[in-house]
């Protein structure tokens, strides 16, 4: 269970992580970071699964079935188009080893 | 002892919340930036398949088919889709994940699931958020597909939206206080009232305007993720949501900081479709039109060349013949960079995405702030399809709509070639004071005619 003060302390660790990790983005990437972070938040999937797998009666189904479809075009949809971008970019330099 | 089965769906949300800040921090720089969304993509995977085995879900067949279908839709289009459209295809997965959490939101609360004003508040306010988003996104999708031609508009919008906004937060705080058991109309009305205050306040905002919304409602989606991660006690969703809510908020701020617009700007004021022309007369002199084999000539016995495209340049489909030409100057021992503005594309970063596409190496291409200064030692400042961006009236013309918007200053190149068109002033009606100065010439025509003219000519001498 995540309860009350707990979940305030994930709440606001999460915030600075997000913010650090961005903070010092060049502009040539905010586009595909854009669409990076677009599929973080596809992890709506797993949330949408499970209020399906708990659901009861037509209404419900439905509407978690919508729920899922949406999810799932959100994650896939995210990581085809970031993947595709971030492809692209190459360096003129004969691949340097990563340093990071 | 066996381990539980929720033991192990925890651990791989773990994983998965860590992978995803991995992800997310290898994205933020060129070198790493692919193997990033492949780190963030596994933990998604771990974390999708590991959740079949949560305890006590049902309907695992009708589950799979509905990812099976999201799945395979977004796959297809995510490949296919050209990279000029990316803007908008961005916006249609976010609003597909903002009614993902909408949905959560409306089966946790038809069912009477959420108990406890913490766990209804962040429900209701992570519903009306995702559903806000879901109909904002579509919007914005239909904007820049350009489904949606006119930006409807008229006086005292942003009072309905806030009499929207308002009756949706009443519905909502009765929703909380009484519980959302037996109160279905409630529901059904909260969710209507979302999605109709998304409609009415991206209706209004204008197309150049729209990356700054996309990527509002990008970390909105976040937030209302995180808040449903509360209601569904899935810490997973709660990291991820809040990670990308605030990144996104970041990053709105950074796009429209770029764009020299401020968020209250965009939201409210409904400008945007495009700047009002200036009231002061056309700047003085006259243009002066250059052909090809000079434009050659002047380039092929350059020092340094600085390329300056613009979006003109993508629509014309001429970056693979502009980096052809540039290779050919490049094998002439020519110093060559393109410069970009933070708005040349459809959004801050998208021209880099579309020189990136042509071939052009990464570590050629400056952003303003690391190039200005370098203008003034270029032989050659080469616009292509870029207007506004160059307009050095921004520096100096306190009348000008972009005055205050920061530049590229090709104007202080030794010589400015500018490839355009024809004659017209450019897409936001300004008229550009750098096509008049004594050192630019025109070259007339098409972008990638042009540049494949430009490549033979070079290639010639």
């Amino acid at each position: 269970m995540i309860d009350g003060f707990i979940a305030l302390y994930i709440f606001m660790l999460a915030a600075f992580t997000g913010y650090e990790v961005i903070a010092r983005v060049p502009v040539i990437l905010h586009t595909p970071l854009m669409s990076g972070s677009n599929f973080v938040h596809g992890i709506v999937l797993v949330g949408a699964m499970v209020a399906m797998g708990r659901g009861h009666g037509t209404l419900e189904i439905t509407i978690a079935f919508v729920g899922v479809v949406l999810a799932a075009g959100n994650a896939v949809g995210g990581y085809a188009v970031t993947e595709r971008m971030l492809e692209m970019f190459k360096s003129s330099k004969p691949a340097p080893k990563a340093k990071h | 002892m066996p381990i539980e089965a929720v033991t192990i769906v925890q651990a791989s949300y773990f994983v998965a919340a860590g992978l995803f800040i991995f992800g997310l921090k290898r994205m933020s720089s060129p070198v790493t930036a692919r193997g990033g969304i492949v780190w963030a993509g596994v933990g998604m995977v771990v974390a999708t398949l590991i959740t079949f085995l949560t305890p006590g879900m049902e309907n695992y067949g009708l589950m799979t088919v509905a990812i099976a279908i999201g799945g395979i839709i977004a796959w297809v289009t995510g490949r296919r889709v050209a990279m000029t459209d990316m803007p908008q295809m961005i916006a249609l997965y976010n609003g597909m994940g903002g009614g993902a959490a909408g949905a959560i939101a409306a089966v946790e609360l038809f069912s009477g699931e959420a108990h406890g004003a913490a766990q209804l508040t962040l429900g209701v306010l992570g519903g009306v958020i995702g559903a806000v988003s879901f109909s904002g996104s579509l919007i914005a999708f239909g904007k820049l597909q350009g489904l949606i031609k006119r930006s409807i508009r008229f006086p005292g919008f942003n009072y309905l939206n806030l009499v929207i906004l308002a009756a949706t937060l009443v519905v909502g705080a009765i929703l909380v206080v009484h519980g959302s058991g037996g109160l279905q109309g409630h529901v059904t009305l909260l969710f209507v009232l979302a999605l109709v205050l998304g409609i009415a306040m991206t209706l209004p905002i204008g197309g150049a305007d729209m990356p700054v919304v996309i990527s509002l409602y990008n970390a909105l989606t976040g937030l209302a993720v995180a808040f449903e991660g509360f209601v569904l006690d899935n810490a997973a969703m709660i990291i991820a949501g809040t990670v990308v809510g605030s990144a996104g908020t970041l990053l709105t701020q950074l796009m429209a900081k770029a764009m020299n617009r401020s968020l209250a700007n965009v939201l409210f004021s409904g400008f945007g479709e495009s700047a009002v022309a200036g009231t002061s007369d056309g700047p003085g002199g006259t243009m002066k039109s250059i052909d090809a084999a000079d434009v050659a000539v002047m380039l092929g016995f350059s020092e340094k060349v600085i390329v300056v495209p613009g979006y003109g340049m993508a629509v014309a489909q001429a970056q693979h013949k502009v980096w052809e030409l540039c290779q050919a100057l490049i094998a002439r021992g020519v110093a060559v960079k393109f410069a970009i503005h933070p708005v040349a594309g459809r959004m801050p970063g998208h021209m880099n995405v579309l020189l990136a596409e042509a071939g052009v190496p990464y570590d050629l291409i400056y952003d303003e702030g690391e190039i200005n200064a370098e203008f003034e030692t270029a032989d050659v400042a080469l616009v292509i399809g870029a207007n506004d961006v160059v307009n050095p009236s921004a520096r100096t013309d306190k009348s000008s709509p972009i005055y205050g918007m920061p530049i590229l200053n090709a104007d202080k190149a030794k010589n400015v070639i500018v490839i355009k068109r024809g004659q017209g002033a450019g897409f936001s009606g300004i008229e550009n004071a750098l096509f008049y100065l004594d050192n630019t010439r025109m070259l007339y025509g098409d972008g990638q005619a042009k540049a494949a003219e430009l490549v033979q000519a070079i290639k010639a001498l």
